[in-house]
C-alpha cells in the first residue's frame, strides 16, 4: 500500500502491481528518487514481481525518471519478474524511440493490453 | 543575445538555485511566453524538456560539491521566430564530447547520460563554450509550427 506522502497510486490486481502516478511531470530529482524507493520495496516484497507502471496523465518525464525506469528494469528482471509500461502520452513515447529505451521496455497502448501479456 | 528584437515577447536573466518551486516559477513565466509568441504545444515540449535537463545538468554536474545557495544563471529571449536560452552554472565545466553516447548497444541500460543527447535531439542549436559550463540553446519555429497544428 502506498503512503500518504507517495507520489504513486498502487493496486494490486491477481498477480499484478498496477502503479500510477500522481503527478503530471516527473521531473522533481526528490521525488524521482522516492518513486524509486517506494516502487523497489514493491519490488522486494515479491517472489516473482509482476508490475504495470501506468503514465495515465503523465505530461513530462525527465531523463533522471528514465533512468530510475531503467533501474527498476534491470531490478525486476534480476528478480525473475515482468515489467510492462502502458498509456504512454505519444510526445513521451517519442522520447523513449529518441533514446532506444523502447528496446528495453516491454510498452503496451493501454494498461489493459499490458495486463493482459503477462505470462 | 545581445542586439534587442522588436518581435521579443519576453526576455530577461534569471538566477535560480536547485528548488523546484522557484524552477517551476522560472519554466511557467517561460513557457506562457512561448505560448504567448504562438508556438505549438509540439515546441511548448520540446523547448521545456531542452530546459528541464540543462537546468538539471548544471545543478546535479556542474554544481556538485558547490554550496546549494550558489546560483545558475538564465539568459532567456522569446520572439514568434525563435527562443533562446542560456544557462550557466558556476563550475569548473566539462567536455561534451566526452559524454558516451547512451543510445549505443552497450549503453541502453545505463540509467543515466541522456539528458544532453536529449536536448540535442530537440532543439535546433545546442553550444557549449569553451570551458563547458555554459550551454546556448536555440529553437527555431519549423516552418510547419502553428498552434492550430496542436494535437
Amino acid at each position: 500500500m502506498a503512503s500518504s506522502d507517495s507520489r504513486l497510486s498502487v493496486a494490486k490486481m491477481d498477480s499484478v502491481t498496477r502503479i500510477g502516478f500522481i503527478d503530471r511531470n516527473i521531473l522533481d530529482e526528490g521525488n524521482i528518487q522516492a518513486i524509486g524507493e517506494e516502487i523497489s520495496s514493491i519490488i522486494d516484497a515479491e517472489p516473482s514481481p509482476k508490475l504495470l507502471i501506468s503514465f495515465d496523465n503523465v505530461d513530462h518525464l525527465s531523463s533522471a525518471a528514465l533512468g530510475t525506469l531503467i533501474t527498476i528494469n534491470n531490478k525486476i528482471r534480476n528478480r525473475g519478474g515482468q515489467l510492462r509500461l502502458a498509456d504512454i502520452d505519444p510526445q513521451i513515447y517519442e522520447v523513449f524511440v529518441i533514446t532506444r529505451l523502447n528496446k528495453i521496455f516491454e510498452i503496451h497502448d493501454t494498461s489493459d493490453e499490458a495486463m493482459k501479456s503477462f505470462s | 543575445m545581445s542586439e534587442p528584437d522588436p518581435a521579443t515577447v519576453d526576455s530577461g536573466v534569471v538566477e535560480l538555485i536547485n528548488d523546484r518551486r522557484a524552477i517551476d516559477g522560472f519554466e511557467a513565466r517561460m513557457l506562457e511566453a512561448v505560448d504567448r509568441a504562438g508556438f505549438s504545444k509540439v515546441s511548448r515540449f520540446a523547448i521545456r524538456l531542452a530546459t528541464e535537463e540543462a537546468l538539471m545538468n548544471a545543478f546535479k554536474h556542474g554544481h556538485k560539491g558547490l554550496p546549494p545557495t550558489v546560483p545558475v544563471r538564465i539568459e532567456y529571449s522569446i520572439t514568434p521566430e525563435r527562443v533562446v536560452v542560456v544557462i550557466e552554472d558556476r563550475g569548473p565545466g566539462f567536455t561534451p564530447d566526452a559524454v558516451a553516447d547512451p543510445t549505443l548497444d552497450e549503453n541502453l541500460e545505463t540509467p543515466t547520460g541522456r539528458g544532453l543527447m536529449l536536448m540535442r535531439a530537440y532543439l535546433t542549436r545546442v553550444e557549449h563554450n569553451p570551458a563547458g559550463n555554459s550551454v546556448k540553446m536555440t529553437y527555431l519555429r519549423p516552418e510547419t509550427d502553428t498552434q492550430d497544428a496542436n494535437a
